[in-house]
């Protein structure tokens, strides 16, 4: 049974994750969904996030609860992605599962689908680049969203994806380089 | 400095992260680089393309109340002290069997509480999000209403009335056992084109008799009622009139309905 002095202290602690995580939800949101490229499963892996957000909220001892939630939402998108690969590797074997990542994010670009008139109206510059995006592998997908929609700083980058600082900002560039050869024939094509 | 270094520069002078002097010595390359000058160019569009019309997406707001409501916080500006005395034990996200035990576990700290029904519904949000979550629905996965009634006879002291409405478009998925309201109750899950209904069951209080009451809560309808003996709690993000439609299914069923739900043993604890 639960003693009462427990009842305050998960009070406090209600309310320190209140404070912490909960403001962070779109942040967490934003990152989720393009990493797993899914609204679904986004909102599974921001749901989960915060329950281990909570689950160890005691042993958090920072300020910065957007770049501890932002790691969490990182960690549990990996073991998301992780695990739907291994389910992916024993439902279909003779699939090269190496390039699952990859053949995902080759569907993004919308050639077949959208006609050249729309292509050129005020929306395909929003497209283009959204669909670049979305189809630049993962390692590199996660630096983009952090710098330039969360904007966080290079040391920031560092803590949330484990990396060294100098990766962050190779990755940026490797993660941009990219960028532009997906836009450029994208632009020609059309 | 080659390019290729300078390329790499080229990100942290973009994002305002070098150093005076490395900023000058990437200035410096780029003066006499035409091709590290355009490459420039272009990151510094990309950026501000980036910055203007890339996607931000925000947390649907849902999202928010459903996790207040597997954490079992209150809900924003509304403090409910006593479900906060639930420390979650059950934030365990492990394998969905061991997740249902623990559940059960946390849920039973609920006999300290109070009793409105406030924290029932909230129970309830729980119960039927965290059969969405845990991809744990069905312990019994089956459309057919003779094999899912059997299923709980020996697992409840109530035999719960299992109603096949797949005519009335909500096919059966299954069964489980939940815990509500300090007792087992028996869960059937339906679903009706991409929605998921749970319908939760247990014996009423004797005599105890209500029409359907509706309730919307974090995002989700539910619908409650009492009859033949049974307490009936509806619920799905299903929009109201179509949630009334799987009650007044439930309902009027057709003749295969295996009938009104019995009482094996009295209810006492
Ligand atoms: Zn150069």
């Amino acid at each position: 049974m639960w003693h009462l002095g427990k009842s305050s202290r998960d009070e406090t602690k209600a309310r320190r994750f209140e404070e912490l995580a909960l403001p962070h939800l779109d942040a967490a949101y934003n990152l989720a969904r393009w990493l797993t490229r899914n609204p679904q499963d986004a909102e599974d892996i921001v749901q989960e996030a915060c329950l281990r957000a909570f689950k160890y909220l005691d042993s958090f001892h920072g300020e910065d609860g957007r770049a501890w939630l932002l790691t969490i939402v990182r960690n549990t998108c990996y073991t998301g992605i992780e695990r739907k690969r291994r389910e992916a590797i024993e439902t279909s074997l003779d699939e090269d599962t190496d390039k699952l990542e990859e053949s995902g994010s080759a569907t993004a670009p919308d050639q077949a689908g959208g006609d050249p008139e729309t292509l050129l109206l005020q929306e395909a510059g929003r497209r283009l680049i959204n669909q670049a995006l979305e189809r630049l592998p993962l390692e590199f997908r996660e630096i983009m969203v952090l710098r330039e929609f969360e904007d966080l700083s290079y040391k920031e980058i560092a803590a949330v994806a484990g990396i060294p600082i100098g990766t962050v900002m190779s990755r940026l560039a490797r993660g941009r380089q990219l960028l532009r050869e997906y836009i450029k024939p994208m632009n020609e094509g059309s | 400095m080659n390019c290729s270094e300078a390329n790499d520069l080229m990100q942290g002078h973009l994002d305002h992260e070098l150093d005076l002097v490395r900023a000058i010595e990437i200035e410096k390359h780029m003066e006499a680089c035409k091709a590290c000058s355009e490459a420039y160019r272009q990151y510094k569009t990309l950026q501000s393309a980036l910055k203007e019309q890339g996607q931000y997406y925000s947390a649907p707001e849902y999202l928010q109340s459903r996790i207040r409501s597997a954490l079992a916080l209150p809900r924003a500006h509304k403090a409910t002290p006593w479900s906060r005395t639930l420390s979650l034990t059950w934030l365990n996200f492990g394998a969905s069997l061991a997740l249902a035990v623990v559940a059960t576990l946390g849920l039973s700290l609920y006999l300290v509480a109070p009793p409105p029904s406030e924290l029932l519904t909230e129970d309830i949000i729980s119960s039927h999000v965290r059969s969405l979550m845990a991809n744990h629905l069905a312990d019994i996965a089956s459309s057919d209403q003779h094999t899912v009634k059997p299923w709980f006879t020996g697992k409840l002291d109530f035999s719960p009335p299992v109603t096949d409405l797949t005519a009335q478009d909500f096919a059966l998925v299954g069964g489980r056992l939940d815990y509500l309201d300090n007792r087992p109750v028996a869960a059937l899950v339906y679903r009706h084109r991409q929605h998921l209904v749970n319908l939760f069951i247990w014996p009423a209080t004797p005599a105890e008799v209500s029409a359907p009451d509706t309730l919307s809560k974090q995002g989700y309808n539910l619908i409650h009622w009492a009859h033949a003996g049974m307490v009936f709690w509806a619920i799905s993000d299903l929009d109201l009139a179509e949630l009334k439609e799987f009650v007044a299914a439930l309902a009027k069923p057709s003749e295969s309905q295996t009938g009104a739900g019995t009482r094996s043993e009295p209810v006492g604890q």
